[in-house]
């Protein structure tokens, strides 16, 4: 893990009318760190990341993702980073072959090298049954794995997941961050939003956003000791009741 | 039976808090009514005819009196020479032309005959009939009043001349109606359903995040079905000359072209469409609702639209196939050029660049 940073916010609102989604939040992520952006549903997580993504412009405050301006430069932010939707988006009525071969090209790889690609996903996550299946027939921890393989196609520097583990199993969720282990150990930066706090013992470095604010922000094991928790999941409860009694 | 009734009660909540029901259920019913009663009519309605008097006696005046005073008729148009009469069809307002012959008051006089002559422009048959029919009428009326003090015999004849359309086929009518229909439900209807299904499923999101930028998106969206409908196109055409012996007295080209730019601005109108509605339902009931019921009433294609009320006459200059089918039966029937339909061109490019200026505007509103 370097020093360098691939992310740095300072200072990001976003305004829906008087309503406050995101307020003054400020962080920064280092390259090849697992940050996890943790928060209840409404939070503000997804308005956040959809700033940081390119798709919606910030009411105030700057961010630069991969160098890139939030402002002036979604173009290239969208080139350089990989994103995995909450739905695990890959088209039903396409196989696994197909998918793979559409959002390739639309990251503009050669045919070869999406070859060569389907080959190493076709050894790595075992897909030598289902390469040629249509996506919609297959269970919901395989849609997940290869959405994610999909979102790493073009060997993006950071990799943003929005909420990537919703409604699959126990056992899934584990060998899903195992994938995310393997891609971290690579160096590709994984920005990940979650709801389910225990994930987030995962992540080299979490923030806790409450009500469009990031309340808390450090390794897991300094926020246990800070709110003296045992588990995430009470700095979490800690915190809300804390912002409600304001 | 208490459960039952807990059931229906459900159900009636269902209906009561959902306003697309609410709207099929009563305001539907009673739009239809109310348009079908007052709007709709096979009845024509101050119909523009012109008159070619060769004659100019007293005679000739009194039955065109008689013409311009029947509600049926307006008559703002007085004609020189047979020339002009196929050049006034293909502007397109007027829609008879009564011919009186040389001497016509002379002849009636002296030989106890003479010929009036209907021309009628028969691309759209049911009012070419309906005119036909009120003239005759007229025309009788008048035989028996110069016969009251007679014994009879004096006759104004009358020859009709269907133009255009001699065996004052329908389907001449329905060809150009229909594949306008087509056009618009495959682009219009077909487009929004599938820019709506990526929102719906949720992969626009991973679309916008990608490199593609989003007019190259929707491009892409559009293409396909720019192709399908220019081989449904090719089909009727093809179709409707070889099956139906329907003449394509135009250009060819000019034809493709137009066709091309309706194809275009019903795409530009389903992306429209996509821009409103969040889910694929939504979007076919739309399209179904707001395009194919309206364009069916109100184009002209069935019902005239000189016969309805003023405001729907208004309304039906906003449905871009109403302007469309004026074009597509000019080119096939009438043979004319670029010349008389420049105007509806124009129309149907502004159209198409009103609707993509919207969808333009609201997403950009998304983003921010």
């Amino acid at each position: 893990m370097s020093e360098e940073n691939v992310i740095e916010v300072v200072e990001l609102t976003k305004k829906f009318g008087a309503f406050l989604a995101v307020d003054a939040i400020s962080f920064e992520v280092k390259a090849g760190e697992i940050f996890g952006f943790l928060g209840a549903n409404g939070a503000g997580k997804t308005t956040a990341m959809k700033m940081l993504i390119g798709i919606s412009k910030p009411s105030s405050g700057e961010a630069s993702v991969a160098g890139f301006d939030v402002y002036t430069q979604t173009e290239l932010i969208k080139k350089n980073i990989g994103y995995m939707s909450q739905k695990f988006a890959l088209y039903d009525d396409l196989t696994v072959r197909e998918n793979i071969t559409f959002f390739g090209g639309i990251y503009g790889l050669s045919r070869s090298t999406i070859k060569e690609k389907i080959k190493v996903l076709v050894t790595d996550l075992k897909l030598e049954n289902i390469i040629d299946q249509l996506v919609g027939a297959l269970p919901l921890g395989w849609k997940q794995k290869l959405s994610f393989s999909v979102s790493l196609l073009h060997d993006p520097k950071i990799v943003f997941l929005d909420e990537p583990t919703g409604g699959v199993d126990p056992i899934t969720r584990r060998q899903f961050w195992e994938m995310i282990y393997n891609a971290a150990d690579q160096g590709t930066t994984i920005f990940v939003t979650t709801h389910y706090m225990d994930e987030a013992e995962y992540c080299d470095r979490v923030s806790i956003m409450v009500n469009g604010k990031i309340e808390a922000m450090d390794r897991p094991k300094r926020l246990k000791e800070q709110f003296e928790a045992s588990n995430l999941n009470e700095v979490f409860l800690k915190l809300a009741r804390n912002s409600k009694s304001d | 039976m208490k459960r039952f009734i807990g059931f229906v009660r459900k159900e009636f909540y269902h209906i009561y808090r959902d306003k697309r029901s609410l709207f099929i259920l009563f305001g539907m019913p009673i739009a239809q009514i109310l348009l079908f009663g007052f709007a709709i009519t096979n009845e024509i309605n101050k119909v523009e005819i012109a008159i070619l008097d060769h004659a100019k006696d007293a005679t000739t005046i009194e039955i065109i009196n008689k013409m311009a005073s029947s509600k049926y008729f307006s008559i703002n148009r007085y004609l020189a020479a047979e020339s002009q009469v196929e050049g006034v069809f293909k502007q397109g307002k007027i829609k008879a032309v009564i011919n009186f012959e040389k001497d016509f008051g002379e002849k009636l006089i002296k030989n106890g005959q003479s010929t009036i002559q209907i021309i009628a422009d028969a691309t759209d048959p049911n009012t070419a009939n309906s005119i036909t029919n009120y003239i005759q009428s007229i025309i009788q009326q008048y035989n028996q009043s110069i016969n009251i003090n007679q014994a009879g015999g004096t006759q104004v004849f009358m020859q009709t001349h269907m133009a255009f359309n001699p065996e004052i086929k329908s389907v001449f009518m329905f060809v150009p109606g229909v594949m306008t229909i087509i056009l618009m439900l495959v682009s219009a209807m077909m487009t929004s359903i599938s820019i709506t299904r990526e929102k719906e499923l949720g992969t626009m999101e991973i679309l916008l995040v990608s490199p593609l930028k989003p007019f190259q998106v929707v491009l892409g969206k559009v293409v396909p079905y720019i192709l399908l409908s220019i081989i449904n196109a090719i089909i009727i055409i093809l179709l409707s000359i070889f099956i139906f012996k329907m003449p394509v007295q135009g250009s060819l080209l000019l034809l493709g072209a137009e066709s091309v730019l309706f194809i275009i601005t019903s795409l530009s109108l389903g992306i429209l469409i996509s821009t409103i509605a969040e889910t694929q339902q939504t979007a076919m009931m739309i399209s179904l609702m707001g395009l194919m019921l309206p364009v069916i009433l109100l184009s002209g294609f069935i019902f005239p639209i000189s016969s309805m009320p003023l405001p729907l006459q208004l309304i039906s200059n906003t449905i871009p196939a109403k302007w469309f089918i004026i074009i597509i039966k000019g080119i096939m029937l009438k043979g004319v050029g670029i010349a008389f339909i420049w105007k509806e061109t124009v129309i149907l490019f502004g159209m198409t660049l009103f609707f993509m200026g919207i969808s333009i505007y609201k997403y950009k509103i998304r983003l921010e």
